[in-house]
């Protein structure tokens, strides 16, 4: 029981340590991280463009979504964007090829943890730079927004478990990286689905039946569609919560995954140099 | 004279590198064809509900899609590689290796690199062309000589405006970021530039040219390029290759080369 306790206590004293480093190592690189973010904006910028111009031409609205309920799907996008931002396969490659990966694995802790506290930590200062960004998209289009107390509840919890669901699969495919060192063809095909089967191109229901269907069996939704719908105010209160427990199914999913190909993968490693 | 030998040679050299890594043509190839499927499905989705997007009807916008992704291609295997080697050079002081060279410094930053096997988009992108021409019924001579006139004002204006921000490497130094904010930027080219909103319009006309660069090509395929509008183009593009020239000169004072 007291080892448990103990363990409990060490795990928690890593994410914050680690979290506080990624905070004061980010903030060094205020421009970077600005440009950076800058740059995932014009994504929903274009989307958002041509469904408005869609929902125009069909006199108001498109799929049941108005130009206000567009601007706010797609600016609320912007916040669920930055929040799942994580770690990808390409950054798991650079490791095993530079070797960093060997340090990794001597650390008592699953490296999984490492990442997941550093990059929770940026989200800090990613957060804060979004801030002027969403006045001026706000300005610019004029979302119509008006989500509850407990919808905002919601979305504050919901956007931190996509960001776990999403780094945790994708760590899961960058373990691939052990088996085989080019791992670009397999990741880019994941990312299409993603894409696609999300919510981050267009609302999931202006998908066809059966794709939205395809979507119901992958992780995809509870990363995008799911954490923005809570905030438009276009989910009941049951399909608030279910989502929640979704989201957790998925964490579960994802880490058994996790759990399972690291030790195939950790066993076939071999350090070179260094 | 001078400068085409050099084009030349260089290209030969890229090419000579690239073909030991042939695996790399299929995995280009693969991730063409995976952008070329999500650009079909956003079409489908959009024509699945109107028959046209503020006057652009299918395969018209289909050949902006072609232009977009033809236009792409020459970015990844041509501009993006020598704005990255030139990045790297003044962040490492290895830029005086050039500077001491006897021909102009800025033909040799901006032509020393080929990455081959990105090229793909370029055959890609002509094919969607094709098939876009095709369904609009064919298009004249003249419309072909305009698209490919476009095509290479097209060019020079992107690699204009990449050389001015790349020359603010001499003041930065670190500017990456905002090479990947460009490539963010380039996907607004997706579609023609009417569909955006007024101060985006400008943006993507005159701060960043990639909304003029995808649309006028285009417009040679669509009818809607008059003699005007092209001299225009033409006109800009000038000033734009006039402006990064300068730019350059300029910048080049500020470097301080390796042993400084």
């Amino acid at each position: 029981m007291t080892e448990k306790i103990s363990r409990f206590a060490g795990m928690r004293a890593l994410y914050l340590k680690n979290m506080q480093v990624a905070l004061q190592r980010e903030m060094q690189y205020r421009f970077t991280n600005f440009v950076g973010l800058l740059g995932f904006m014009f994504e929903p910028v274009i989307y958002l463009a041509v469904w408005t111009s869609i929902a125009k031409a069909r006199g108001g609205t498109v799929n049941g979504y108005s130009a206000g309920a567009l601007a706010a799907y797609y600016i609320v996008w912007t916040l669920v964007r930055s929040f799942n931002l994580v770690s990808t396969p390409y950054g798991f490659e650079r490791r095993i090829q530079n070797g960093q990966i060997s340090a990794q694995l001597l650390r008592p802790a699953h490296p999984i943890h490492y990442d997941l506290s550093y990059f929770a930590g940026w989200k800090l200062v990613s957060f804060l730079f979004w801030i002027p960004m969403a006045f001026v998209l706000t300005a610019a289009f004029k979302p119509s927004l008006s989500p509850t107390p407990l919808e905002i509840g919601i979305f504050v919890l919901a956007i931190w478990g996509g960001y776990l669901i999403r780094s945790i699969f994708q760590w899961a495919l960058g373990l691939f990286c052990f088996w085989t060192t080019r791992v670009a063809a397999v990741f880019e095909l994941y990312m299409v689905l993603e894409v696609l089967l999300s919510g981050r191109l267009v609302p999931l229901s202006f998908l066809p039946p059966w794709a939205q269907h395809v979507a119901d069996f992958l992780p995809f939704q509870w990363c995008y569609a799911y954490p923005i719908e809570t905030l438009i105010g276009r989910l009941n209160m049951t399909e608030l919560f279910v989502g929640l427990a979704m989201q957790v199914m998925w964490i579960a999913v994802g880490s058994g995954l996790v759990a399972l190909v690291w030790k195939r993968a950790a066993r076939r490693h071999t350090a070179v140099g260094n | 004279m001078r400068a085409t030998k050099i084009f030349w040679l260089h290209f030969r050299i890229a090419a000579m590198n690239e073909m030991q890594y042939r695996v790399n043509f299929f995995l280009s190839l693969f991730q063409s064809l995976l952008s070329l499927g999500v650009g079909l499905v956003v079409l489908g989705l959009v024509f699945g509900q109107v028959h046209e997007l503020n006057g652009w009807s299918k395969p018209q916008l289909l050949a902006v899609f072609g232009v977009f992704t033809l236009l792409g291609g020459v970015i990844r295997m041509m501009l993006k590689p020598n704005v990255a080697q030139f990045m790297e050079d003044v962040e490492n002081g290895t830029l005086d290796y050039i500077l001491t060279k006897p021909v102009d410094a800025q033909l040799m930053v901006s032509t020393r690199k080929f990455e081959f096997w990105q090229g793909v988009d370029i055959v890609v992108g002509s094919v969607v062309l094709a098939v876009a021409v095709t369904q609009l019924g064919g298009a004249s001579p003249l419309a072909l000589a305009t698209l490919v006139l476009g095509l290479v004002l097209a060019v020079i204006m992107v690699n204009s405006f990449l050389c001015m921000l790349a020359t603010l490497a001499f003041w930065f130094i670190r500017i990456r970021q905002l090479i990947d904010m460009f490539e963010g930027i380039y996907q607004a080219g997706r579609w023609p530039i009417s569909v955006y909103p007024g101060w985006l319009k400008i943006g993507l006309s005159l701060v960043v040219p990639v909304g003029i660069a995808v649309t006028v090509p285009a417009s040679a395929v669509t009818g809607r390029l008059n003699g005007w509008i092209l001299a225009a183009a033409a006109l800009f593009t000038l000033v734009l290759a006039g402006l990064s020239r300068m730019f350059w000169k300029v910048g080049l004072r500020s470097y301080s080369g390796a042993s400084a």
